[in-house]
């Protein structure tokens, strides 16, 4: 019978829960690495055993380490980020330049077929790639020496290159999303990169054109439509059909279009979910009601999703790579939040149950579908 | 051979059970030395105690030595002869700091 496993990153460790296809019970292991900032964990879709994660320490720096067994044992591999060339400097919070340093990985993206190809996204903002499954990493430098990088500044949480997404039908186009940078793709592979920022409103930033500077949470697209990607900014709620060279808003009746995470349905490319929270300077719920919002309709109109959700006192964050789907017949629908609880629908949203209730704050969350 | 004492996290990583290892250093031992020893028995440590581009000491790691702050002090300097002679060990510290 078919299966899922959950990739839960946390602040003091690696958990991995697994279950069959009713996603009813589960099996908790971990921690992994325990003590250690987890802040991504993510399978290849080429070969589900094949784990990369980022393990991260304000003391010890970054390790990378990589399963071959699905998650039973680990070994470290490379963790050397050396960014390529002349550093150079990006611009600090209070405008003057800084000097670009590598901090950490936030995300890794295994390539749809290699598994033992990868691609990197750390703080400062660069992209990395491994070809030889983590052993060796080098910078893809035509990002971050893109003609804007000198003018990145980042985001609260770090000047974080958080989300890659590789289209399913052309892995030469991929979209990235910085904070607070904005979000770029690239259609030959990463050598040359592009901002796509048009159409996106920032308060803060008086040039409504501006190219650079918007702070994107996160941007998700459906297998099917690569050229449709969803994107949760740090408010408002937006969506493209032109691959991104143009957004528009689709926040609707949103109850407040702040929010960190976004993501697709597996079998319904306009079925869109997010996780409200109350504003930038209050990251939790409104209310203390934990809320799922789901638009069936690409935006827009959005239903609110309650059933097994905290409905009082509930004042924890969703933080942006803790949400993702299954591909299961009945898509299952997760998130993590910063109070330790990883919550499961595997009705698509209908209904939510919490898989686990008191682990470290979750810093990422990803699913993969067993066969 | 030097005796070095590693913080519990980088021993985990380094896949060592005890509290203590001890590292060869040819020539005259001095703290960069060590490192270099530390670094070549156990390449995972590479980039945890100092930074891989530039090597300077990671900002939240201090050595120790006999009872002294050593964290500033230049690589090249030569250690005692209580650390030479094994009576006294190298110590790598992961700093008392606060965090999340």
């Amino acid at each position: 019978m078919s299966g899922v496993r959950l990739l839960v990153g946390t602040r003091k460790g690696a958990f991995i829960l697994t279950s069959d296809g009713k996603r009813e019970k589960w099996d908790v292991a971990g921690p992994h690495f325990a003590g250690w900032e987890i802040y991504h964990m993510k399978g290849s879709p080429a070969d589900p055993n094949r784990i990369y994660v980022s393990q991260t320490s304000g003391w010890f720096g970054q390790q990378v380490q990589r399963s071959d067994d699905g998650g039973k044992t680990f070994e470290p591999v490379g963790n050397k980020f050396l960014y390529d060339g002349p550093t150079g400097t990006h611009q600090w919070y209070d405008g003057t330049p800084h000097p670009w340093d590598f901090k950490r990985v936030w995300h890794f993206e295994p390539g749809l077929t290699d598994p033992d190809t990868v691609f990197a996204g750390v703080e400062d903002a660069a992209m990395f790639r491994t070809t030889d499954g983590g052993k060796t990493w080098n910078e893809l430098p035509g990002l971050r020496n893109h003609a804007t990088g000198n003018r990145w500044q980042p985001g609260a949480g770090g000047l974080g290159l958080h989300t890659i997404l590789i289209d399913p039908t052309n892995p030469n186009r991929m979209y990235i999303a910085i904070s607070a940078a904005g979000a770029f793709r690239t259609d030959d592979g990463g050598e040359t990169w592009k901002p796509i920022n048009k159409g996106l409103k920032s308060e803060y930033i008086p040039d409504p054109d501006a190219e650079i500077g918007h702070c994107v949470h996160r941007i998700a697209l459906h297998r099917s439509r690569p050229d449709t990607v969803y994107m949760q900014k740090h408010w408002d709620v937006m969506r493209t059909d032109n691959a991104g060279d143009q957004w528009r808003e689709v926040s609707g009746n949103l109850p407040t279009d702040f929010g960190f995470v976004i993501d697709v349905h597996a079998h319904e490319p306009e079925t869109v979910y997010v996780v409200p929270i109350k504003s930038d300077r209050e990251h939790y719920p409104i209310d203390g009601k934990l809320q799922v919002w789901r638009s069936r309709t690409g935006g827009n109109e959005w239903e609110c999703l309650t059933n097994g959700l905290p409905q009082a006192n509930c004042f924890v964050d969703v933080l942006r790579d803790s949400m993702c789907v299954d591909s299961l017949d009945d898509c299952g629908i997760y998130f993590g939040t910063t109070g330790g609880q990883v919550f499961c629908s595997p009705d698509g949203g209908d209904s939510w149950k919490a898989i686990v209730d008191h682990l470290p704050s979750v810093l990422s969350v990803e699913v993969q579908t067993l066969p | 051979m030097i005796r070095v004492v590693l913080p519990a996290h980088l021993r985990t990583l380094a896949k060592v059970s005890s509290g203590e290892v001890t590292v060869d250093v040819v020539d005259r031992p001095t703290i960069g030395s060590v490192l270099d020893a530390i670094e070549t028995q156990y390449p995972v440590l590479q980039g945890a105690i100092r930074d891989h581009g530039t090597l300077k000491r990671r900002p939240f790691v201090r050595f120790f030595v006999c009872q002294e702050d050593w964290s500033h002090e230049p690589y090249d300097k030569p250690l005692p002869k209580e650390v030479l002679s094994g009576k006294e060990p190298f110590l790598v510290i992961g700093a008392i700091a606060g965090g999340l």
